[in-house]
């Protein structure tokens, strides 16, 4: 066990203090074989961006349920950009309207998440997330 | 510029990146940290163990946030800053290989400080509180100008003693409630304690465990570990989550250096940690090149053999050594 099939942070960035979504996901990761980096609520995307970078995350899972995507999610991006991370995966799960999704994936989300998805699709989309990152780093 | 180059440059970057080849024990990891290596000797590696619950994340954060606005005295009586770097690390799945770490949830308030460094570590398979490779990631921290490393193990039972081994101040964190004297007086993590803290001081029983851990120190004897004398063990109450007895726990922190310095102690320190790092690689590159050596197939036939009751293990490795040749 001297590798991990992947470091992923999973963060809840804003004000919104409902976390069993994204405990859900963490969990599933684990037990999918990941190293699963968990940051906790109410994030701001500086610290997000900060862990990211700390923990040289090959995916970063951000779950918001409060409705502020459309502002916190660019902001990570932003963050990562400058930081020299531009390329890094960012998949996105949590109450996203349809209409949202194209501007965010335009934006460079690499997915996005919706209530009941099954844990194995996001599992699916981790993996293809590390693999991308890892191939191209 | 090498990746070693940008690590010594201040390249957070480059250095997230290179603990992350230094962990996987990756070739280009290494070869940087060859490079590196002159650059460390200079923190003070601090451990921080004790069971799980105990409150050792909520520690390193309230640690970390002091010195970073207070400075650390100096020997010139006077106040200098200090860069924090943590190595914390949580057990990996033996199923799965999968990990939650999860002590940067405690560590939220050092976010967005340039001077502090967090960096979570899976133990991958290791026992004693440790990952294999947390020794080259502090050297990694070591090398980048942290002064200080704080490095927490996982929540530790009674002998996950490694980190005395790579720490030059080692502090176990016990918590009210969780043992009555016998645990106290055991063999183990309490006898590598340089300092003992009990935190959550504002429980009930608080006073009750501080009293057992003095009188198991008292039946100590005065240097339990062999190592020197002249040092005291101090026991210190912490309130962790509201920061209460953390200044006095800093002051600890710096005399018990000083002590190190004064006395020796922190060369002799080094010099067994510098052996038991060489024997520790010479082992692992012995056993694969010994290995390496073996026919095909020869060692699991071998290992046959003593599954079949033919050859005792002991025999087993006369007979694997002679074939190597050595």
């Amino acid at each position: 066990m001297s590798h991990s099939k992947g470091r992923v942070i999973i963060a809840k960035p804003g004000l919104d203090g409902h976390d069993r979504g994204a405990k859900i996901i963490a969990r599933a990761l684990r037990d999918g074989g990941y190293e699963v980096i968990y940051t906790g609520l109410r994030q701001t995307p500086e610290m997000v961006a900060e862990a990211a970078l700390h923990e040289d995350a090959d995916a970063v899972g951000l779950s918001i349920l409060s409705g502020a995507h459309m502002a916190l999610v660019p902001r990570v991006l932003e963050l990562l950009s400058e930081q020299g991370q531009a390329g890094l995966p960012v998949l996105l799960g949590g109450i996203i309207p349809d209409d949202d999704v194209p501007a965010l994936k335009q934006q460079g989300v690499f997915a996005v998440f919706g209530p009941g998805t099954n844990t194995a699709e996001i599992l699916k989309a981790f993996g293809s997330a590390v693999e991308a990152r890892r191939a191209a780093t | 510029m090498t990746l070693a180059e940008q690590v010594l440059a201040g390249d957070r970057l480059a250095l997230a990146r290179l603990l992350t080849l230094v962990e996987n024990d990756d070739a280009q990891g290494l070869t940087a940290l060859d490079e590196l290596y002159p650059h460390t000797g200079t923190a003070h590696l601090i451990g921080l163990t004790g069971g799980t619950g105990t409150g050792k994340s909520t520690l390193v954060n309230q640690l970390a946030r002091y010195v970073r606005s207070e400075g650390i005295r100096n020997t010139d009586g006077g106040q200098s800053p200090v860069r924090v770097a943590v190595v914390a690390v949580d057990p990996t799945s033996p199923f799965t290989g999968g990990a939650i770490l999860g002590d940067r949830i405690r560590m939220r308030d050092l976010a967005g400080d340039a001077g502090v460094f967090i960096r979570s570590m899976a133990t991958r398979g290791a026992l004693g509180g440790l990952a294999n490779r947390t020794r080259p990631v502090v050297q990694t921290l070591d090398a980048a100008g942290f002064d200080w490393i704080l490095i927490e193990t996982v929540g530790a039972g009674q002998s996950e003693v490694e980190v005395a081994r790579m720490a030059h101040t080692t502090i176990v964190v016990e918590a009210p409630g969780l043992g009555d004297e016998v645990q106290a007086i055991k063999a183990g993590i309490l006898e590598t304690a340089d300092l003992l803290v009990l935190n959550k001081a504002d429980l009930p029983g608080a006073e009750r465990a501080a009293a057992a851990l003095r009188t198991s120190l008292r039946l100590g004897s005065p240097d339990p570990m062999g190592e020197g004398t002249g040092w005291t063990v101090p026991i210190l109450m912490t309130v962790a989550t509201d920061g209460a007895g953390v200044a006095e726990l800093v002051e600890s922190l710096c005399q018990h250096r000083q002590y190190l310095a004064a006395s020796g102690e922190w060369e002799r320190r080094v010099r067994l940690r510098v052996e038991r790092e060489v024997r520790d690689l010479l082992q692992r590159d012995l056993l694969a090149r010994l290995l390496d050596r073996q026919a095909d197939g020869r060692f699991d036939q071998i290992l046959g053999q003593v599954e079949a009751r033919q050859l005792s293990p002991r025999a087993a490795v006369d007979l694997l050594m002679r074939q190597a040749g050595s």
